[in-house]
C-alpha cells in the first residue's frame, strides 16, 4: 500500500522553480533518502509533503487521504480537519531541531500528546520516558534545550516526533548542523528506529548512512527526480549527475 | 539641617494621598494598557491591511503627539461629544486621566509585544504546528512565554516612564505628587518638597526596577 504519494508536483518560489512536476510513491513501511546537492529541491519536497510550503500545482496523499489536488487547474487543499488529521500521521524532524526553549526535555515531549492527543498525563509521562530511555536520555529529562548538545537536542527532537507514533516519519537534513561525532551518535538513534517498521522519508548528505539504512534513494537535481533506485543501483549509476554527485564523497 | 528635617517630615503626612493617585494611575494604566496592547499588536500584525493600517496611524498618532495634549483633548473634548446624546454625562477628572494613559501606553507596548513576536524563530511555529497544536495553542503556550522573556527589558523601561508620566496627570488637575509638590513649594516658598516629591518617585522606580530584575532572574533557567 502507498503511504506518501505525490504526483506531478511542481512548487516555485517567485520565478525560481523549484520543484519542476515531481511525482513520488513511497510504500507502508519503507525508508527513502533524498539526497542531491544543496538547491535541488530536497527540503522543499519534504515541506511541501509536510503542509509546511503551499504547493502551485499536482497532487498529494497521505495514508489514502488527500491532502491537496487539482481541480480546474488549480491546487485545492482538504478541509482545515482533514489536513489536521494528515498531520497527525506524519512527524518532522527539523535540522535546527526547533525545540521549545522554555519547556524541559520531558515536557517538550508529553506537551502535543497531553494537549493535542488528550492522552493522561501520566500515561504520557511514562511513554515520554521510555523512549528517552531507548534514546539513550534518560538522565536528561530535566534539562533544558539550552543545556543539551547539539547530537542531544536532535534526539530529543526525535523523542518528541515519536511521541505522537506518526505513521511517517520525515527528517529534513537531522545532522547538517551537527559536528561529525555528534552526527554519529544521532544516526545510530536514526538507525534503531528501523525496528519500529515505521515509514521513513531522509533528506541527508550523509552517503554512507543512507546507502546502509535505505530501502530506495532518491536523487533530485535542478528540481526534478533524476534517479529513483535502491541503494545498490544508485552507487552503480551511469547516470553522469548522480556519479559525479556521488564520486564526491569517495574518498 | 534640623530645620530641613522638621519641613520634611511635616510634609510627608501630606505626600500620602498624592502619591496613592500617583500609585492607582500607575496599576490603572497597565491593568488597562497592557491587554489592550496585545490586541493592538496582534492587529499591527494582520494580514489585512484595513487592520494593519489603521493600527498603524493609531500608534502614530499616540507616540507622536505629546500626551499632555492627549489628556486635554480627553478631558475637555470627548464629553462635549457624549453630551449631544447624553446631556447628563460627567467625565471624573481621574477617570480621563486613566483612560488617555491606557489608550497612549497601549500603543507603546503593542510596538514592544510586536519586537517580542517577530523575534521569534519561525522554527517555532513550524514546529508546534507539525505537533498538532492549534494557533491559539501555539500562541499562549509555545510563543506568548518566550516573548514575555524577551520583552522584560523594554517593557521594565516603560514601566518606569510610566511611573514619571503619572505626573503629567496634574494639567487636568488631578491632585498627584507633582501637584501637590509643586503648590507646596510655592506656599512654603521652598525647594523641599519638590526634593522629596523626586525621592519619592526614584524609591518607586527603584522597587520597579527590582520586580523586573527578579521576573529576569526567575525566567533565566532558558535562553
Amino acid at each position: 500500500m502507498s503511504m506518501v504519494s505525490v504526483s506531478n508536483l511542481k512548487k516555485s518560489f517567485g520565478k525560481n522553480e523549484v520543484l519542476k512536476d515531481i511525482s513520488l510513491e513511497i510504500k507502508d513501511g519503507e525508508i527513502i533518502s533524498i539526497i542531491g546537492s544543496s538547491g535541488s529541491g530536497k527540503s522543499t519536497l519534504l515541506r511541501c509533503m509536510n503542509q509546511l510550503e503551499t504547493i502551485d500545482s499536482g497532487e498529494i496523499k497521505i495514508d489514502g487521504q488527500t491532502m491537496v489536488s487539482m481541480e480546474n487547474g488549480h491546487p485545492v487543499y482538504a478541509p482545515k480537519n482533514t489536513l489536521r488529521e494528515i498531520r497527525m500521521k506524519t512527524g518532522l524532524v527539523f535540522q535546527n531541531f526547533n525545540l521549545f526553549p522554555h519547556f524541559s526535555v520531558l515536557r517538550n515531549i508529553i506537551e502535543a500528546p497531553v494537549q493535542v492527543c488528550k492522552i493522561p498525563k501520566d500515561q504520557a509521562i511514562e511513554e515520554a520516558r521510555e523512549l528517552l530511555k531507548k534514546l539513550g536520555l534518560s538522565d536528561k529529562e530535566n534539562s533544558y534545550p539550552c543545556e543539551l548538545s547539539g547530537g542531544q537536542s536532535q534526539r530529543v527532537s526525535i523523542a518528541r516526533a515519536l511521541a505522537l507514533k506518526p505513521k511517517v516519519l520525515f527528517f529534513d537534513e537531522p545532522t547538517s548542523a551537527l559536528d561529525p561525532e555528534l552526527t554519529g551518535e544521532v544516526l545510530k538513534v536514526i538507525k534503531s528506529l528501523t525496528e519500529y517498521h515505521m515509514t521513513m522519508v531522509i533528506v541527508t548528505h550523509e552517503m554512507e548512512f543512507a546507502r546502509e539504512i535505505s530501502d530506495r534513494m532518491i536523487f533530485m537535481d535542478q528540481g526534478v527526480i533524476v534517479e529513483d533506485a535502491t541503494p545498490e543501483e544508485m552507487f552503480q549509476s551511469k547516470n553522469e549527475r548522480v556519479r559525479s554527485f556521488l564520486g564526491k564523497f569517495r574518498c | 539641617m534640623k530645620e530641613i528635617v522638621e519641613s520634611v517630615i511635616s510634609l510627608l503626612p501630606y505626600m500620602v494621598e498624592p502619591t496613592i493617585t500617583a500609585i492607582k494611575l500607575f496599576f490603572l494604566t497597565l491593568l488597562f494598557g497592557l491587554p489592550l496592547g496585545m490586541i493592538l499588536a496582534l492587529g499591527r500584525m494582520s494580514k489585512l491591511a484595513i487592520i494593519r493600517y489603521p493600527i498603524q496611524f493609531y500608534n502614530l498618532v499616540m507616540r507622536g503627539t505629546p500626551l499632555i495634549l492627549q489628556l486635554y483633548l480627553i478631558y475637555y473634548q470627548i464629553p462635549k461629544w457624549i453630551q449631544m446624546y447624553n446631556p447628563e454625562f460627567r467625565f471624573d477628572r481621574f477617570t480621563a486621566v486613566v483612560v488617555g494613559f491606557s489608550i497612549n501606553y497601549a500603543a507603546y507596548f503593542c510596538e514592544i509585544y510586536r519586537g517580542g513576536i517577530q523575534g521569534i524563530p519561525k522554527g517555532q511555529y513550524e514546529a508546534a504546528k507539525m505537533l498538532g497544536f492549534t494557533k491559539t495553542q501555539t500562541f499562549f503556550r509555545i510563543i506568548l512565554p518566550q516573548v514575555i522573556k524577551r520583552i522584560l527589558p523594554p517593557l521594565g523601561s516603560e514601566f518606569m516612564v510610566l511611573v514619571k508620566d503619572t505626573s503629567l496627570a496634574h494639567v487636568i488637575g488631578v491632585a498627584e505628587l507633582y501637584l501637590f509638590s509643586t503648590n507646596q513649594m510655592a506656599t512654603r516658598g521652598s525647594m523641599t518638597p519638590v526634593v522629596v516629591a523626586g525621592v519619592f518617585y526614584l524609591i518607586m522606580n527603584w522597587i520597579v526596577e527590582k520586580g523586573f530584575l527578579v521576573l529576569e532572574k526567575r525566567l533565566s533557567y532558558y535562553e
